[in-house]
């Protein structure tokens, strides 16, 4: 998969949107692995909830231009630029600036993509949709990813795929836990250690 | 927003609001961008828009010219109607209006083409605080036994 052409952003603007890192890459690295899989699937819809700069959503629509691809984000900032990203790549692009995926209908997206904020802060409640928005993830750093987790079922196709980032201090194994009880089966699909963080990239499917 | 968007959006994140289904457009300023026509997809597409409200939004802002009302399978052939629902579903976009919510009313303002649909900090309390007096209930008050 290419990396999408970044360099009509303003540096600044980082300031305010989570500048794409590890985690980004590490996502558009698994979503590349899954190339053959994927294809064969040849999805319709796909949705990136917290898309930020549109590093990781404008890659997949470089690498599957037969599927329409959609974006969320709950800071507005994020969405201009994850838009911006897609049309200096040249590829269609719907963003919404939203929570999570709470004002989409029910079973239209085929796959479903989620580098959440994972780092474990104090409780957030109120959610920020600045910067903080972008890393701030509460409790075990799951919180945000545990309220997305109960929406998977219904946002999903009935075979559509999610593939979600998450850190060791995540417990990935409590996630699989509550996806099997949602009817998921879960793989791994990459993992890697950055300095002292251990990421890793889960499919799920049922 | 492209009426794709449109077509998946609800306001059902409101408290009270039970489909928010579908949002009505109000448009200020409409554009046409050009996307690469692939007539598969439209063909995969059409089944799952739902086309009552596709045709309704397409009519409201003025774009539902030689749209046919209800879609038969045979118009899968006819490349016009292909090219057709191509432009009105994926090239016209809303770049500025708001959204209205069919049963509260509350509208959703659409800027450089990124419809806003965040709730406010009084709304978020709102459904916090209802979502409080709920769980109160069924912790507290509903495994209580009934007094006659
Ligand atoms: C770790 S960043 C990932 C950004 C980008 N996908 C990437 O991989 O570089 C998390 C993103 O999720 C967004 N976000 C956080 N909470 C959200 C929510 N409730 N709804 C939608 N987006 C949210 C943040 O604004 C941020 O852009």
């Amino acid at each position: 998969m290419d990396t999408p052409y970044q360099n009509h952003i303003d540096k600044d603007e980082f300031n305010y949107v989570y500048e794409p890192a590890e985690d980004s890459f590490l996502l558009i690295d698994a979503l590349e692995k899954e190339i053959d899989f994927l294809r064969k699937k040849n999805p319709l819809l796909c949705l990136e909830v917290g898309s930020g700069s549109g590093v990781v959503i404008t890659a997949f629509a470089m690498a599957f231009p037969h599927c329409l691809c959609f974006c969320t984000d709950i800071n507005h900032r994020a969405c201009l630029m994850s838009q911006s990203t897609a049309s200096h790549n040249k590829v269609f692009l719907e963003c919404v600036n939203m929570n999570l995926v709470t004002c989409f209908v029910d079973k239209k997206f085929d796959v479903l993509i989620f580098n959440p904020p994972y780092v474990e802060t104090e409780s957030n409640d109120c959610l920020s949709n600045g910067i903080v928005a972008s890393w701030a993830g509460g409790i075990k750093g799951r919180e945000i990813t545990d309220k997305l987790l109960d929406m998977v079922p219904k946002i999903l196709t009935d075979d559509g795929i999610f593939y979600l980032l998450l850190i060791k201090e995540n417990i990935p194994e409590e996630v699989k836990e509550i996806m099997l009880q949602k009817g998921f089966q879960a793989n791994l699909v990459l993992e890697r250690k950055v300095k002292n963080e251990h990421q890793i990239v889960i499919k799920f499917y049922r | 927003m492209k009426l794709i968007t449109h077509n998946m959006l609800t306001s059902k994140c409101l408290k009270g609001v039970v489909t928010g289904y579908p949002l009505a457009i109000s448009a200020t300023n409409i554009k046409v961008t050009e996307v690469d026509f692939n007539p598969d997809f439209i063909v995969r597409i059409i089944p799952k828009i739902d086309w009552e409200v596709f045709w309704k939004a397409a009519d409201s802002i003025g774009h539902s010219d030689g749209l046919p009302q209800t879609v038969e399978s045979k118009l899968h052939d006819n490349n016009d109607f292909l090219k057709k629902v191509h432009r009105v579903l994926l090239e016209v976009e809303i770049d500025e209006g708001h959204l209205t919510c069919p049963e509260s009313g509350r509208q959703f303002p659409i800027t450089k083409g990124i419809p806003n649909m965040l709730l406010t900090e009084a709304e978020n309390k709102f459904a916090m605080l209802l979502k409080s007096a709920n769980d109160l209930y069924h912790e507290v008050f509903a495994p209580m036994p009934r007094q006659i």
